[in-house]
């Protein structure tokens, strides 16, 4: 048994807000927010690292867990846009907060590596106790921000999330996760070693769009759960539009799904972190069953089920 | 058969699948009086958006009682009228 103990989160100070960015990416500033919902997103200054990001993220969510950076047994990082081809951001985060020799792994994902990151701390807290999992991203650094490339980099930010995995308490049980992958699709998103981030935007959308809601149903029947009984989702915030689609094709109301895009954009593996540590700052403590889900490059998407803590 | 359409009845296909029975669920998920050519790009010409690709293939399967499965959901196989008409007739 494995819960979610605590979220956390940190964004950069610097605001992008559409009147900013339009002119970069040769746009009006009305066609940036009817075009993709995002009304500003936070660019990380110059001399910040994506491990930098991370950092401040762990740091917010064992402040408000009230634990010690040494309690923590084993530390899982997703990033797609690390500065490195290795070492990750994993070991620096590591270092950073004071706990060599604590293994610390990254899972090079991009979007669903949070996500991901959650459904195996759920495994591996049996074995290790308190499990961090932290997404961050610069992706600014990795678009690019031009009038050719406007469909892709009006769409993302920076930022990073944390999530603690505890065997020993916490506000929700997971559950049960349910990961997929499907690397048919792997040219639609992609990062090269020295090209920007390609995105084949139709084919993203349409899979995900089917694929959310397909994989939250799957872990919620195969928990004996009504999609009406789970009280919020928390989604990876790629898109307005399309955590709505994913709303309307399970009949659910969008109030259940929180959505923070429009204040940070895409931060990637960043953002389902970023959104829950929001949430649950809001709401506190939960009675009835919670969904997180993800969709990312690999293809690879997923959904954790989580119930209130008894 | 819209006459006044770019679809016309020497081009349409056999069976049920015609081009005129497609331009109309183009038309429906468009929501607008759209009139591509049969190779006419549906998303280069702007018909059509990210978003409304998907609801066009939901409304190819409704309309025509099939499921695509994710090993077709390449939106290349829903770029024009000519390709979702030899896509579906593949699908018998």
């Amino acid at each position: 048994m494995a819960y979610l103990r605590e979220f956390g989160c940190y964004l950069p100070s610097r605001v992008i807000t559409n009147a900013e960015l339009a002119p970069m990416v040769g746009v009006e500033e009305a066609w940036l927010l009817q075009m993709t919902g995002i009304a500003e997103r936070r660019f990380a200054a110059a001399h910040q690292t994506v491990a930098e990001l991370g950092l401040f993220a762990a740091k917010d969510c064992l402040e408000r867990a009230g634990m010690a950076a040494q309690q923590i047994g084993f530390i899982l990082v997703a990033s797609g846009s690390s500065e490195r081809r290795f070492p990750g951001p994993a070991s620096s985060i590591g270092a950073a907060l004071g706990i060599p020799g604590t293994p610390a792994i990254d899972v090079p994902m991009a979007s669903a590596g949070s996500l991901a990151g959650i459904a195996m701390a759920s495994q591996m807290a049996a074995a290790y106790g308190n499990v961090l999992v932290v997404g961050a991203e610069i992706m600014s650094r990795v678009v690019q921000v031009s009038p050719d490339s406007r469909d892709t980099a009006v769409l993302f930010g920076d930022g990073a999330g944390a999530c603690l995995v505890s065997m020993e308490s916490g506000f929700a049980e997971i559950v049960d996760s349910v990961l997929h992958t499907d690397g048919d699709y792997a040219e639609s998103l992609q990062l090269d070693l020295d090209s920007p981030l390609y995105m084949d935007g139709r084919s993203i959308i349409l899979h995900a769009t089917r694929k959310l809601p397909r994989v939250i149903v799957e872990v919620l029947e195969r928990n004996g759960c009504k999609v009406e009984q789970v009280a919020a989702f928390l989604l990876h915030q790629a898109n307005l539009n399309l955590i709505l689609r994913v709303a309307q094709s399970l009949g659910v109301a969008e109030s259940k799904f929180y959505c923070n895009v429009q204040r940070y954009g895409n931060t990637s593996s960043a953002s389902m972190l970023i959104a829950a540590a929001e949430w649950h700052r809001e709401v506190g403590a939960i009675d009835a069953p919670i969904v997180l889900a993800a969709f990312g490059a690999g293809l690879n998407w997923g959904a954790v089920l989580a119930k209130p803590a008894s | 058969m819209d006459q006044s359409s770019n679809i016309q009845s020497s081009k349409i296909g056999p069976g049920k699948f015609t081009q005129s029975k497609i331009l109309e669920i183009v038309r429906r998920v468009a929501a607008k009086p759209v009139d591509p050519a049969p190779d006419e790009s549906l998303f280069e010409s702007g018909m059509l958006d990210s978003f409304s690709l998907t609801d066009l293939v939901s409304a190819l399967e409704a309309e025509f009682s099939i499921r695509v499965p994710d090993a077709d959901l390449t939106p290349r196989k829903f770029d024009s009228i000519a390709r979702i008409q030899a896509y579906l007739e593949s699908r018998g």
